[in-house]
């Protein structure tokens, strides 16, 4: 956010964020900013904040506005540029124009609605200026399409909980390590990458025909148990790992604790009991 | 008919962790197989006012016809199918609603709602949409997107001009071409599809498609679709994990077994005569 630093014989009084759409400026008390000198008119000026733009605008003060030095009546504001009334400055930063950041605040920026006539405008400008283009835009966007589609369809295979774990923990002697999911990669959301790097986790089977093997823990959520019988998830989050009850008549034991139903969170070396297996979690370097 | 044996319902809405207040709206009612989610939008607290009133109008005005007709009643004059027209009249009741309290009450000029409403009945699910809240099919392991949105983003995809991929990092996803209450009249996306016992439908806000990849939203509901309302919890929890920079809502409707129109001998013979 834009915001304004007010100063008086270069001492910084204070800073004000263009938080608002209009942002007034005079010496009435009812002005968002107000300086309280009589070389400020009653309502001096206002700046007018349009998505990352604002614009300054004199109403017609007594002693006008300085814009770096020169009278304006009304002025886009620049980064950096320095606004006189009477003896005070007040200095303008814009927005840090970080492009990454300022695209993913973009982002998130709370939903609007085009109306149907900002819509046809939008949509001409769009064709004007993908009409040379087009024809080359479509035919690799149908070639990306496909390949997307393609490797949608493995990062499911790979990324699909696999059942087989779950057995292998309870019933058939199924080698873990052969199942074990590779970390899916990279998922191409921009969401993916932000989660906060944390130490893998990993469960060992303590007991069982399968004792001794061992399950890294690095998609978002693994399940564990026999279907039907007793399952329970773990769950990687940014705090660490948890475990949660899914279904069954009892709930998982963690330290000889049974769980409950709500999410437990896992310290390394905790000690869970599932489906009859014992299994130990720890965190991996 | 009770659909509540047939469908299992869930949901679950959150503020995110920037937004301080929530302006989604959910309700489900399951016995009638009913579930509308809403993600409002406009200034101060006219985003929750326009979500609240679509999500209550739309639930009570089908609820209340519900007790008097059945969806798959044969409207007298077309002799097709009531329930598309019944769901799209209640949409505009409620459009009508928010558009005039809009008019009449200046802190609430402009607000304005994205809707997904979906009925099940007769083995069928009914959509209704506007905007960019989503619709999610499971089935066969396979996560399936239902509705499309009705934004800009998605427009440029189908002319063409960006690739899906391209979309995933676009700046405007937050431009609608659609909403509820923003103009006088309004024309959902009315679709019907077939639905399968075993199947899961996801209703969700943009909050948890934005912040969540398919791929996990998938892994979730096939690993925990036993448990609804932990798979709902887990949905919601992991758009706040990745920031949850929107508010986040889900509703889960499972389909148990299979629900057939229980038919008057002369619905049936109509509906073989077509």
């Amino acid at each position: 956010m834009a915001k304004l630093i007010l100063s008086m014989d270069g001492l910084v009084l204070k800073e004000i964020p263009l938080s608002k759409e209009r942002t007034t400026i005079g010496r009435k008390p009812h002005n968002d900013i107000q300086i309280d000198n009589l070389a400020v008119s009653g309502e001096h000026a206002v700046i007018v904040t349009i998505l990352n733009d604002c614009f300054l605008e004199d109403l017609g003060s007594t002693n006008g506005t300085l814009v770096n030095g020169n009278p304006v009546k009304k002025h886009f504001l620049q980064n950096n540029d320095v606004v006189e009334l009477g003896k005070y400055r007040l200095k303008f930063v814009g927005e840090a124009p970080v492009p990454a950041a300022t695209a993913e605040k973009a982002d998130f920026e709370k939903t609007m609605v085009l109306r149907p006539a900002a819509m046809k405008a939008a949509a001409e400008q769009a064709r004007a200026m993908g009409a040379v283009g087009a024809e080359a835009a479509r035919a690799t966007a149908a070639q990306q399409v496909a390949a997307s589609a393609a490797s949608a369809g493995t990062v499911e295979k790979e990324a699909r909980p696999a059942p087989a774990p779950i057995s292998a923990t309870a019933t058939t002697p199924t080698p873990i390590p052969a199942h074990t999911p590779a970390p899916a990669p990279a998922a191409p959301a921009a969401p993916a990458a932000a989660k906060s790097p944390h130490p893998l986790g990993a469960i060992q089977i303590l007991s069982g025909a399968n004792a001794g093997k061992e399950l890294e823990l690095a998609k978002p959520l693994t399940t564990l148990g026999k279907p039907g019988v007793q399952v329970a998830v773990l769950t990687r989050r940014p705090q660490g790992y948890f475990i949660t009850h899914v279904e069954g008549a009892n709930p998982p034991v963690v330290n000889g604790q049974a769980i409950g139903t709500a999410p437990h969170a896992l310290k390394d070396h905790d000690v869970v009991e599932l489906a009859g297996v014992k299994m130990e979690f720890f965190l991996k370097g | 008919m009770d659909l509540s044996q047939y469908l299992e319902f869930a949901s679950c809405t959150d503020p995110g962790m920037v937004r301080s207040h929530n302006e989604d709206a959910v309700a489900a009612d399951p016995a009638n197989g009913l579930a509308v989610l809403a993600d409002g939008m406009g200034g101060y607290n006219a985003g929750e006012v326009a979500s609240g009133m679509a999500t209550t109008v739309i639930t009570t005005e089908i609820q209340q016809l519900l007790a008097k007709v059945k969806p798959y009643d044969l409207d007298p004059e077309s002799n097709k199918i009531i329930a598309g027209q019944l769901v799209r009249e209640q949409v505009m009741k409620a459009n009508a609603s928010i558009y005039h309290a809009a008019q009449s009450q200046p802190q609430y000029a402009g607000m304005g709602t994205t809707l997904v409403v979906c009925l099940f009945y007769d083995n069928k699910a009914l959509v209704a949409h506007l905007g960019d809240s989503r619709l999610y099919r499971m089935r066969d392991a396979t996560l399936k997107q239902i509705t499309r949105d009705h934004s800009l983003l998605q427009e440029q995809i189908d002319s063409g001009l960006i690739t899906a991929e391209q979309a995933k990092h676009a700046q405007h996803k937050n431009l609608v071409t659609k909403a509820l209450g923003i103009d006088p009249t309004v024309e959902p996306e009315i679709r019907e599809y077939e639905t399968r016992p075993g199947d899961i439908y996801l209703l969700c806000s943009d909050g948890l498609c934005d912040m969540v990849a398919d791929e996990d939203i998938s892994m979730t509901l096939e690993a925990l679709g036993a448990n609804l309302k932990l798979a709902a919890q887990q949905l919601v929890q992991m758009a706040n994990d990745n920031g949850g920079k929107d508010n986040v809502s889900v509703i889960l409707v499972r389909v148990l077994r299979e629900y057939p129109a229980a038919r008057g001998v002369v619905g049936k013979f109509l509906g073989w005569l077509k």
